[in-house]
Parts: C-alpha cells; structure tokens; sequence
C-alpha cells in the first residue's frame, strides 16, 4: 500500500480504536463527524456536477440576453439580410452565416474522404510497427492551435494559392458556364476557398482519430471471416468495416464539422471579413466566428454589439445541434459495441 | 482465370493506393506546416524574447510581458477549473453513477468540450467584463477555466471509473466512510490519469485565442494586475501577424513556435504519463 494511503486506513482505524476505548457518547460524536464530512463532500461534488448544467444553461442565458436589443430592433429579418453597416447600424446575419456554412462544407468535402482513406490506410496496410507513432503523431497535431494553422495560411498558404492554383482555376474555368461564376474575380490569395482548405487541413487529423478509433472497434472476427470468404482488403472495408462503423463514422463527422462550423483563429486570419454573399469562392467573404473576432473589441455602440452577440448565439445553436447529433450517434455505436 | 479476379484486385491496388496518397496528402501539410514554423520561428529565436517587452513596431523587442500574462491566466484558469471539474468528475464517476443526473451531466460536457471557443469568450464578456465596465486578465482567466472544466470532468470520470471495484469494496469494509474511501483510495488509484487531463487541458487553453480577445484584451506594457487587461501569447501573435510591420510579423512566428513546442510537451508528457501508469 501507498504511504498516504496507509496513513488513512491507520487514521480510520485509530479512530476506531478511540472509539472502542471511550465511552458511547464519543463514538457516536465520531461517526456523526465522519457522516458529515461525507455528506458535506457528497453535495460538493453534486453541486460541481449540477454547476457544468448551469455553465451551459448560463452560455445560453447570457447570449439570449446580449442579443435581445438586436433581436428585437431587426426581428427575423436578421436572419435574412445581407447588410451589415456600422455607421447606419443596420444589421443582418446572412453573410457571416453563409461564409461559416460555405467554408465548413468544403472543408468537410476534403477532409472527410482524405480522413476515411486514412484511417483505412492505418488500420489495413501500415506495417503494424508503424502505427503506434502515426497514431500518436495524428493526436498530438490535433492538439496544434489553430492560431499556428491561421499565421500559416495567411503568411505562405495564401500567397501560394494566389500564384498557383486560383489563377489556374481561373483560367480553366473561366469558360465554363457555372463554374466560371465560382471561381470568378482576381486572385486576391485570401478568400473563402484559402479559409476551407485550412479548415480542411485543420480538422483533418481530428477526423482520422475518430474514425481509426471507430474502425478498431470492428470485431476482428468478422474481417477475419470476410477474409476467409476470399475478400480483398478494399471489399473488407468496403463491406463489412464501413457499413458496421456507418453511425460511428457519422458522428465523428459531426464532431469535425462542430469544429468546423466554430472555428475562430485558422478563419479569421484569411477570409478577409467581407459581408458580402458572394458566388465566387475565390472572393473574400466572412464567417461568424471571423465577424466576431475581428469586430468586437472595435464595436461601438449597443446595437452593434448586441448584433455580435446574435451572431455569437446563432453559432452556438447551429453548432450544439450538430454536435448533439454527433454524441447521439457516437453513443449509439458505442452501446452496440458493449452490447 | 475468371476476368472477375482481375477486376476486384485491380479495384483493390487503386483504392489502396488511394488511402496511401491521401496519408501522404495528409502528412505532407503537418510535415509542411511545422517545418515552415521551426525554419521562421527559429529564426528569430533569442534570449531577447524572453527578457524584453513586446515593441512598438520599428524596434526590437522580446514577448515577455505576453509570456507572463498567458502563464498567470492559464494558472488561474486552472486553479479555477481544476477543483469543479474532479468534483464534477467525481459525482458522475462514484456518488452519481447511476443517476439520470449524471447521464445529462456527460451529454451536455461532451457538448461543452467541443462548443466554439469564441462563444464562451462572449458568454464571460456578458457575465464579467460588461458588468465590471473593462477588460481584465481576471476574465480572461475565467473564460478559459470554462474551457478546463470539460476536459477535466471528463478524463476524471474516466479514470474513476477504471478503478477497480475491489478496492472501493475492502476500503468500505474496513469502515472507511465514503468520503475517505474516495480521497484516499480512489484518487490515489487515478491520480496520474487525472493529472493527464489537467495537463491536456492546458495544452488545450494556452493556443486557445478566441476567448482572451474580448475578455484579457490585450497589453503592450508589462503588467500583471490581473483588474486590468493583460497581454497573452496568442493575442499578441493575432495582433502582430495581422500588421504590416516585419519586426512584428517576426516576433509572431516566434510566438507561435513557442506555443506549438508548449503544447507538444504538454501533450507528450500527458501521454507519457498514461502509458506509464499503463505498463506499471
């Protein structure tokens, strides 16, 4: 036994040794004390736990609150319009709103399918010595802060997408009919597509974690039996692998997208907070997240403000609705795997 | 041979080689990424940074007074956290574990540990800096506490809960009340894996930036009282990468280099440390 450890059950059992040599009273003063200290410690720790309850319900409170000048001078049509002017304090929520949705998708475009194969790379074909340190190198860059992700894309990336791959883009599409409004205007390096690609970067290593993590949950007897059966490594993961771990997978999509949809720092720094909606990806536009940031220690007034902070509650409730399903579906697999 | 073969296999090399590139994509931007990092923030590396205040653009200058403040709120931040999280924890992981409370509690961490980290920046705005009339190293202290206590909450119950029931059983038969049983015996059991989570929460708050924006604010001069806004690493490196300024651009790669080594450590130790416990 541990030192302290052994000092306690000493304690204890010198307190019950008192007991046994003092008369009754005493022994019952004793056991009420400890009963208290228990019962003292037992409504800490309940009020600990009912205190993460509160913290959420006072996010929510505290942003209704912050948000009800705005909410209440522009109504719904907060919702709906694309203006945004400080000087005439006239707001609407559509642009950030379409630059988080927009960039996030994209991301989720590439990092999903580029994760999955990843994650299908680790658990099939790399040699089983070299798992361990891709695994831990994959956690430990999902650690990263996304501040270092934002200084990069603003200081090489973005230079490097403006020289290279928008005027490419540009140019190959410049003739095609839909597309040429996609990738319309300058290459200005910074824009919604640069702030998609870093996401995707940024949420890629947490996606492969997840899902290498669903993936291993798969009880080998059954790969080993798609496997007897004459399958390929491919029709494994195919069939058997991806169809067992679907909700699992799903979720920890959802988990990447919450990321995603709430990600500040990797934003801000190269979308080039425009409020405007805008076809092209290649234009500078804005997302929530980045609006806020950029924009609320420089913000007078209390409407301007309080817009902020409805944009703030629109990006919680959007992303605790996807992050709630994510758990929702994470904790189904998981039941299915104990059970 | 049946031409079916043929196609299957054909179909297997190319998805294989598929998930072989996408590793490489994948790898090749961290790799990418950290080296651009090491190579900009290595240059610009010195004693300097360490002993002298953030500059006014044009003049060398060091970080220390955004190291200082980063290391005070994250301290705080901590020392804040910290206890609510491992007695949170520990409601869910031994008096509660049963209860519908509890099953609520862990939905709603789990929400809590992945909500955006700018929304709790604006949540402490509303409750400490819009009261109290100013920005303050204090709130900024206390928006990232909120961001500890989930990781805490979290890894405590999941240590606790790998705590063999038999040594909860013998403790209690020995009369241990249940109190003692748990701080004596159960915490004993768990510590390093709670010591994990402390130090993976640190790691997670000392890149976060979101949050300090509106809370810490910022400071160019070197000041620890923590009523009045104070400098942090991360904002620092906002504000100078965003500037014109070379001087300034140069001292935020160094910023961030510092803060990626800070997390890798941390992250690393707290790893260590798992796998420790694991093997003893």
């Amino acid at each position: 036994m541990e030192p302290a450890r052994r000092q306690a059950v000493v304690d204890v059992a010198l307190e019950a040794g008192n007991v046994a040599t003092s008369e009754a009273v005493s022994r019952g003063k004793v056991l009420q004390r400890l009963r208290l200290n228990d019962t003292i410690f037992r409504n800490l720790t309940f009020l600990a736990a009912l205190g993460v309850l509160i913290l959420l319900g006072g996010v929510i409170v505290a942003l209704i609150e912050g948000s009800l000048p705005a909410l209440r001078t522009f109504g719904l049509n907060f919702l709906i319009e694309e203006r945004w002017n400080p000087v005439t304090e006239k707001f609407g929520a559509i642009a950030p709103m379409y630059g988080t949705l927009v960039t996030s998708f994209i991301a989720m475009l590439i990092a999903v399918p580029v994760g999955i194969m990843i994650a299908v790379f680790l658990t099939e074909l790399c040699p089983l010595w070299l798992r361990r340190p891709i695994g831990i190198a994959i956690e430990l860059l999902a650690g990263i802060p996304s501040i270092i992700y934002g200084i990069w894309g603003l200081f090489i990336f973005a230079p490097f997408l403006q020289q290279t791959l928008q005027p490419f883009l540009i140019s190959t599409f410049g003739n095609v009919p839909v597309l040429s409004e996609v990738f319309a205007g300058p290459p200005y390096g910074i824009g919604v597509l640069t702030a998609s690609l870093i996401l995707a970067i940024m949420v890629l290593p947490f996606i492969t974690s997840i899902t290498r993590d669903v993936f291993e949950s798969v009880p080998p007897v059954l790969k080993e039996a798609a496997y007897g059966v004459g399958c390929t490594t491919w029709e494994v993961v195919r069939f058997v692998v991806i169809p067992y771990t679907r909700v699992g997978i799903i979720g920890g999509v959802m988990l990447g997208l919450g990321r995603a949809l709430g990600e500040t720092m990797a934003v801000t720094f190269v979308i080039g907070n425009a409020h405007k909606v805008s076809a092209s990806l290649l234009a500078p536009g804005t997302t929530i997240s980045a609006t806020i940031a950029n924009e609320f220690t420089e913000a007078v007034g209390d409407l301007y403000t309080s817009s902020l902070i409805a944009l703030g509650l629109i990006l919680f409730v959007i992303t605790f609705i996807v992050l709630a399903a994510a758990r929702y579906m994470l904790l189904r697999l998981e039941k299915r795997v104990g059970g | 041979m049946n031409p079916l073969y043929g196609r299957r296999k054909l179909k297997n090399r190319i998805a294989m080689t598929l998930s072989l590139l996408a590793t490489a994509f994948g790898a090749g931007w961290l790799v990418l990424i950290l080296a651009v990092l090491l190579w900009e923030g290595f240059s610009g590396l010195s004693l300097q940074v360490f002993t002298e205040m953030t500059p006014p653009p044009g003049s060398d200058g060091g970080l220390l007074n955004a190291i200082v403040g980063s290391l005070m709120v994250t301290v705080i931040a901590v020392l804040i956290g910290t206890p609510i999280g491992i007695l949170a924890g520990t409601y869910m992981a031994e008096y509660g574990r049963y209860a519908i409370l509890t099953t609520i509690v862990r939905f709603i961490n789990d929400i809590l540990l992945s909500a955006p980290s700018i929304v709790v920046g604006l949540f402490i705005y509303e409750v400490m800096v819009a009261p109290m009339g100013h920005f303050s190293g204090i709130a900024g202290a206390v928006a990232l506490a909120v961001l500890v206590i989930p990781v805490v909450v979290r890894t405590t119950e999941d240590m606790l809960l790998l705590v063999p029931n038999q040594l909860r059983e013998a403790a209690t038969a020995l009369g241990m009340p249940r109190v003692n049983v748990i701080r004596h015996v159960c915490y004993r059991a768990a510590q390093a894996g709670m010591l994990t989570g402390v130090l993976l929460a640190v790691a997670r708050i000392s890149g976060e930036t979101a949050p300090l924006l509106f809370t810490a604010l910022n400071n160019q001069f070197w000041s620890t009282n923590l009523n009045a806004p104070m400098s942090s690493l991360p904002v620092v490196i906002f504000q100078f990468a965003l500037s014109p300024y070379a001087d300034w651009q140069k001292l935020a790669w160094t910023g961030a280099l510092i803060i990626t080594f800070t997390v890798l450590a941390l992250s690393i130790t707290a790893r260590a440390l798992v796998s420790s416990r694991k093997t003893s």
